[in-house]
């Protein structure tokens, strides 16, 4: 019994990194209509700036959050002003042709600089600690912390779009640009913005994946599906149901593994599809107001 | 002789291959109300899409307060201040109508308008402050669609289509406002289909046919003959 | 007084050109050499999986990223055929269409659930979904892959010479199969239907097309194509494993690539783009992920700067089609009028 309850925890716990994968990605749908291929490989490539910095600084990868959230904060303003803006439009083609370019060269590009080696993050001590939560069922220090941040990172992100100039100037650009622009809001900035908090929240997803697991080049695709899968089963556009999406895909993946190792990954994809087939609007739909 | 508020100077506006306009040129004083009617498809709003940037000319110029906004876009005309009220209404269904209101003052420009004022301009709105735009009347969301653009402080404020899709009695409830924005010393141009209710409040009007200006002047001067010669090119 | 005409002077070059064209692949044993016959094999599968995708993102305006899906699936059912039940490659080609149609359909109900660009990761999800359960498949070789068992490569054709000319001729047939497929499919009434949604989708569903209908149909015809194409993609590597047969890079990245850079919602595109890819690959492939990185600039770069491909390009400026699908409505002289 508690052999299971673990599972189910550690489950839950990774649950957080998925949300985390995901809200990042629902966040600029959401404001542009935008789905971005190369969601996973930005998280990758966080994991690996990240790499440059501890080795660089010799700091731990927790503390490299520091400089890695605001140069993939960064990345994201100049790819959205530099790039991604010229494709928005009526047609879909374009942004997401462009965003899987952006895939492969990112992909390819990392492999040319770090070579296909499985690499990871060494967060030191905090890596072994571990808490008891009730008789027999223990949770590392790390999974936990991970967890509380992908809260914070949701509630901040809440916050930030209910209760901020900023926020409103998001929604009303999501719901009509040329209104928008009326307004004194330049929206190719505003889609600036919002690629850059979406690839802040990517950096600190990238930073705890790094540290959680392995990870190489090659891993970026199969990340950006646990987002989508994340977001779909919460339903669009409700941040706290992608928390819940990414609990139930790391829930689903957690139990799959212990049944067989081989199912690790099929059992998140069944549990997506099963939501899919009986309510395709997600779990927690956002209720239109 | 001082420059003009707005200064429109023969443009000629495209939607592709389709000439919307033909050199129209019109004049705004500060402080002035002018209307601006036409029959449907004249171009006016158009002309009003053009002067708030979110539309350029392919020739001609439009000057406010003397320099040029021809070519600036809609973000930077209203930091200038002009602001359009667009056909439609077109509040943010995902914002209440409060934060409508603030985001249409989210560029802080100085002015006597905030958002107190509009509540007592618009009492109705003060009430439904928390609700989704969505939730207001035609009437209520129109006043609220003139609020925001007052928010942003604008010498000069473009009215589209104001009584559209509304009933005659909540028009002339709106109508009824414009000598107190007016007061406060912007200028306001009123597009319409609805000539009577424009003429009554405005000084001056022009009257657009098929994208040129058919006839301008004071509207008291203006009669009803030449008036629907104008408007019907007949 | 007037009529719909299908043809410009220039089509009807290009038709003879391509007939032409086909007559000398056809015969090609005669004039090339092994090598170059398997490189031609290998341009007239990427111009059927390209062709396909084209008809799928181009015209019904699906835009998937997981046709790997049903590469993998026909590649698959090449080998459980064979090995399981003895079926001899060929014939296992050809079922592997309508089999991949029927597994299709299931497919489809659930992520045409997916809205617009969701659907592009939906579809992702379903070859990922395809390459997990194949690796579980211990009787054909798991996660590490199986080869074609000999008996039946050989039984094939007395000698391999002729072996590899069956496959040769079966991919040139499969391919200008695909071809005339889309051809008329795009030529009929559903292909004016098609050609009326890509262009405004909510205008053709009020003008009464069921434009659902329509693209579940694409969708389906999409995977049988595609199924068989996979078939035969592995009966000439005579091996598969899960990483190749639902490899994104190969079946989609690649396929995606061609596509634009001939020119998207065009068929002469993607032949175009197939002989561009080819050329680019037998000069710079040696450059690895350094070569990856470049075409997936010069993809975005075309997107951006010329959405309509190098054919879109030659379409504009000199006014070419080569296969007469536009409809041109033909004035004629008064005097001429027949009457109707």
């Amino acid at each position: 019994m508690t052999e299971w309850l673990n599972v189910v925890v550690q489950g839950v716990l990774t649950g957080g990194l998925y949300a985390m994968f995901a809200v990042g990605l629902s966040l600029i749908f959401g404001v542009m209509r935008l789905v971005n291929i190369a969601h996973g490989d930005l998280i990758v490539l966080a994991a690996y700036v990240s790499l440059m910095v501890t080795q660089a600084l010799g700091v731990d990868p927790l503390t490299s959050l520091v400089l890695v959230v605001p140069i993939m904060a960064l990345v994201g303003y100049a790819l959205q002003r530099g790039l991604l803006n010229f494709t928005l439009g009526e047609d879909l083609l374009p942004p997401l042709l462009v965003t899987f370019g952006l895939s492969v060269i990112i992909q390819n590009g990392l492999l040319e600089l770090f070579t296909a080696d499985s690499r990871k993050l060494q967060a030191g001590a905090i890596e072994v600690l571990t808490a008891q939560l009730m008789p027999g069922v223990w949770v590392g220090y790390l999974p936990l912390v991970q967890f509380a941040v992908a809260i914070l990172v949701i509630a901040a992100l809440q916050v930030l779009f209910y209760k901020t100039a900023l926020g409103r100037a998001f929604r009303a650009t999501s719901d009509d640009q040329p209104v928008a622009q009326l307004m004194g809001l330049n929206t190719r900035h505003v889609f600036a913005l919002a690629m850059a908090l979406s690839l802040a929240v990517v950096a600190i997803a990238g930073v705890f994946l790094a540290v959680r697991s392995n990870f190489d080049p090659a891993i970026g695709p199969a990340r950006l599906i646990f987002g989508f899968e994340a977001v779909i089963i919460g339903g669009l556009g409700n941040m706290w149901g992608t928390l819940a999406g990414g609990v139930i895909l790391g829930v689903a993946q957690a139990i799959g593994a212990e049944l067989d190792p081989g199912w690790q990954l099929l059992a998140g994809h069944i549990a997506f599809l099963v939501i899919l087939a009986l309510r395709p609007q997600g779990l927690f739909p956002k209720v239109s107001g | 002789m001082a420059d003009p508020l707005l200064d429109v100077r023969g443009i000629d506006v495209f939607y592709g291959d389709f000439q919307a306009l033909f050199g129209v040129s019109l004049r705004i004083e500060t402080g002035e109300v002018v209307a601006v009617i036409g029959a449907n498809g004249a171009g006016k709003s158009t002309l009003l899409r053009s002067i708030a940037g979110l539309m350029h000319p392919r020739r001609g110029e439009i000057r406010l307060a003397g320099a040029s906004i021809t070519h600036s876009p809609a973000f930077e005309v209203v930091r200038r201040g002009v602001a359009l009220v667009p056909e439609g209404r077109r509040l943010f269904p995902s914002l209440t109508v409060e934060e409508n209101l603030l985001i249409g003052a989210q560029l802080k420009r100085p002015g006597p308008w905030t958002l107190a004022r509009v509540y007592d301009l618009f009492p109705a709105l003060a009430a439904r402050r928390r609700l989704p735009a969505t939730a207001l009347s035609g009437g209520q969301q129109q006043m609220a669609a003139i609020g925001r653009a007052l928010m942003a402080n604008p010498r000069l404020l473009l009215c589209d289509e104001i009584s559209l899709g509304l009933a005659p009695i909540v028009v002339r409830d709106i109508y009824a406002q414009i000598p107190r924005i007016v007061a406060e010393g912007l200028s306001l141009v009123i597009v319409e289909q609805d000539i009577a209710q424009a003429l009554k409040a405005a000084a001056r009007a022009y009257c657009l046919q098929e994208g040129r200006v058919a006839l301008h002047g004071a509207t008291r001067e203006l009669t009803r003959e030449t008036i629907s010669a104008a408007y019907f090119g007949v | 007084m007037s009529r719909v005409e299908h043809a410009s002077r220039s089509s009807r070059v290009g038709v003879a050109l391509a007939g032409f064209g086909l007559a000398a692949l056809a015969m090609a044993p005669l004039w090339a050499d092994r090598a170059t016959l398997r490189l031609l094999a290998e341009m007239f599968t990427y111009v059927a999986l390209a062709s396909l995708w084209n008809l799928l993102a181009g015209y019904a305006g699906l835009v998937s990223v997981g046709q790997q899906a049903f590469v993998g699936l026909g590649g698959y059912l090449l080998f459980a055929l064979g090995i399981q039940f003895g079926v001899p490659p060929l014939a296992a080609v050809l079922v592997a269409g309508p089999v991949a149609a029927l597994v299709s359909i299931p497919v489809a109900l659930l992520i045409f659930r997916l809205r617009g660009a969701y659907f592009a990761i939906g579809t992702w999800v379903m070859a990922e979904v395809f390459r997990l359960m194949a690796s579980q498949i211990a009787a054909l070789g798991g996660g590490s892959g199986i080869s074609l068992p000999a008996s039946l490569v050989l039984a094939m054709a007395p000698t391999r010479q002729w072996r590899e000319l069956e496959i040769y001729w079966l991919a040139l047939a499969l391919a200008v199969a695909v071809l005339v497929a889309i051809f008329v499919l795009l030529r009929s009434r559903h292909g004016l239907a098609l050609t009326a949604v890509r262009d405004n989708e909510l205008a053709a569903q009020s003008s009464g097309i069921d434009v659902r209908r329509l693209k579940f149909a694409v969708y389906v015809l999409t995977a049988f194509g595609t199924a068989m194409i996979g078939a035969l993609i592995f009966l000439m590597k005579l091996r598969i494993s899960p990483d190749t047969a639902f490899s994104v890079n190969d079946w989609t990245a690649f396929v995606i690539f061609i596509v634009v850079i001939g020119g998207i919602g065009r068929i002469e595109g993607p032949i175009i783009g197939t002989i561009v890819f080819f050329l680019l690959r037998q000069t710079l492939a040696d450059l690895g992920s350094l070569y990856l990185m470049m075409m997936g600039t010069v993809a975005i770069a075309v997107m951006l700067a010329a959405p309509k491909g190098i054919w879109g390009l030659i379409v504009e400026r000199l006014g070419w089609q080569m296969l007469p699908l536009q409809r041109r409505l033909v004035l004629e002289p008064s005097g001429k009028a027949r009457a109707r």
